[in-house]
């Protein structure tokens, strides 16, 4: 079973959820945790294990042999404007591509062979019941969906299906968190009980509908705001599965980067009340 | 005019609460523009009543036209995005895996395939109850051009400012590191990084620098929730001592921040005494250091 822990806004607790919900389920099983929030992994910050493979990934792009009639067919082809053909040369912007191959494949003089491109690295960590995947997107690299679909390519191919998978997320509403969503058979989304919180949870929740994926919603720092948020999911029809309590306790330890499900109580009982809830709904299906 | 861009790298650090409190501060002659296009909050603290809206088209999708298929497969063969289903011997477009490049269209021998216009958002110029103009906008589900929107929604608050002679953008930039935290940045003149002293907030602030420190453009820091770990701060101190980064402000955890947010105010108009002052100091700050 892979669980996505999705949010529209950031900061709401998807690292910390996607972290102690799989080191809480690691005590008795084995569990892949996979940090997808490659602009900004912070998964592997709250982790000890030992790294296990550490892999460049590559893009294919086009590169210019340097030679041809500069007939501009390629750029013609390209939606991007990553190729762009100048009065002596071909400049290709690697960045923009999105490895459609149009440019290279339609080019009739096979002047642009696709080549690899660095975009950034995919990292193995194993601590026991563990397994962490983090994807990591070099910095000014624009592109986080390929880097993304390669990451979850490498857990496809490492892993057992029936392991147990937890993908912390990236936040919002577009094409990378679609990319993990469409992968997930759950999703869960972490939200604040605060207007900001509800606002993007909306637009969350409207992204999972479009996906048409079971998903289930937890409150974090439960407390700290109104009753909009429960409000909302009341008149929805949505499951809160969890509420994590708003304790200043947890903010310190999180600062710190340490772990909540072995050092508050409070936040063990939601997990397991999170177990309990995944596994009656995966014996259900 | 001076183009202040407030950016976080991490979610959650304050970068909305900072950037409306900037927007309540700064002089009548202020267009404010909200470019986390992909989960806009500013609009909550704001009131915008929309002036004008308009329909952001950008990406393109195939569709195939079963009638003049022939089913060669070609299509299939050339996409590389699984975005073509042959179910039954039917080719289809799956509209949310393709990427539009058009590749499809240009083999198709029959020429069953046209590229249509995606509708990938909405965005609005809007009055606000602070009597400034604000440009946001509306990302649509699972769209791709959020760098294009939120260049979009950048020109169109400097078209503003030009047009009404107005001296500052405020600028509520997009998460992360990607395609659009450099759209929310580029050309910008002063960037406002807010942290916060956790492991995953000084991790998250590195990145983003770097990418700052690429675009040549001064930036200032502002530690929010400086008191819930202090060593974390010096940390965060230090880093930017070391990147000549000038430290803006210091602003304690706050849970009035939320208080504010529920009452559609900003924190320079709700928060403490304490709270009010140091975003007012900090909002002189940054107009000194944009000079």
């Amino acid at each position: 079973m892979t669980i996505a822990i999705a949010s529209g806004k950031g900061g709401t607790g998807k690292t910390t959820l996607s972290v102690n919900l799989a080191l809480y389920l690691a005590q008795k099983q084995p569990v892949i945790l996979a940090d997808l929030d490659v602009e900004e992994p912070n998964s592997g910050l709250f982790l000890t294990a030992d790294l296990k493979e550490d892999l460049i990934r590559y893009n294919m792009v086009p590169r210019w042999s340097g030679q041809c009639s500069l007939c501009r067919e390629c750029q013609a082809n390209c939606v991007w404007n990553a190729v762009i053909v100048l009065r002596d040369r071909v400049m290709v912007y690697p960045q923009l591509c999105h490895s459609c191959y149009a440019c290279s494949e339609l080019c009739p003089e096979k002047a642009l062979p696709m080549v690899p491109y660095r975009m950034g690295v995919v990292r193995h960590f194993v601590s026991d019941n563990l397994n962490f995947v983090e994807g990591r997107l070099d910095i000014g690299q624009e592109l986080a969906v390929p880097l993304i679909a390669q990451t979850i390519k490498y857990i496809n191919e490492k892993f057992d299906k029936k392991i147990v998978r937890i993908f912390d997320s990236p936040p919002g509403t577009s094409c990378p968190v679609i990319e993990v969503m469409k992968n997930a058979d759950f999703v869960i989304l972490i939200t604040e009980p605060t207007p900001f919180g509800l606002n993007d949870l909306q637009l969350a929740v409207e992204t999972v509908r479009q996906l048409n994926k079971p998903f289930a919603v937890v409150i974090n720092r439960y407390g700290i705001g109104d009753n909009q948020v429960e409000n909302y999911c009341q008149t929805q029809g949505i499951d809160i599965i969890a509420r994590i309590p708003n304790d200043k306790a947890i903010a310190r330890l999180y600062s710190q980067g340490k772990t909540l499900f072995d050092n508050v109580p409070s936040v063990a009982h939601e997990l397991q009340r999170i177990e309990q809830y995944l596994f009656s709904k995966a014996g259900k299906a | 005019m001076r183009e202040i861009v407030v950016i976080s790298g991490k979610g959650g650090a304050g970068k909305t609460s900072i950037s409306a409190s900037f927007a309540y501060l700064s002089p009548p002659e202020t267009v404010i523009a909200d470019c986390d296009v992909d989960a806009a909050d500013m609009h909550l603290l704001m009131k915008p009543r929309i002036v004008q809206q308009e329909d952001f088209y950008s990406s393109q999708e195939a569709v195939i036209n079963p009638d003049l298929c022939t089913g060669c497969d070609l299509c299939y063969q050339v996409c590389r995005f699984d975005a073509i289903s042959r179910e039954d011997g039917i080719y289809s477009v799956i509209p949310l895996n393709c990427e539009g490049c058009a590749y499809c269209e240009k083999v198709c021998p029959v020429q069953a395939i046209t590229m249509k216009a995606r509708l990938d958002g909405q965005w609005f110029i809007s009055e606000t109850r602070l009597d400034k103009p604000m440009v946001h906008a509306r990302l649509g589900i699972g769209t791709e051009n959020s760098g294009k929107l939120v260049t979009l929604v950048k020109n169109v608050a400097r078209k503003i400012a030009e047009k009404y002679n107005k001296d500052f953008i405020i600028v509520d930039g997009a998460p992360g590191v990607g395609c659009p935290v450099i759209a929310s940045i580029s050309g910008a003149s002063f960037v406002v990084l807010v942290s916060e002293p956790t492991v995953s907030g000084i991790h998250d602030l590195k990145r983003v620098y770097d990418l700052v420190r690429r675009f040549g453009i001064p930036a200032g820091l502002i530690i929010n929730k400086y008191d819930i770990n202090p060593e974390k701060t010096q940390e965060i101190i230090s880093f930017a001592q070391q990147n000549a980064i000038f430290l803006i402000s210091q602003i304690p955890y706050d849970e009035s921040f939320v208080q504010a947010q529920i009452r559609g105010l900003t924190m320079a108009e709700y928060g403490s005494r304490q709270i009010k002052k140091l975003l007012r100091q900090s909002w002189e700050t940054v107009m000194e250091l944009s000079e």
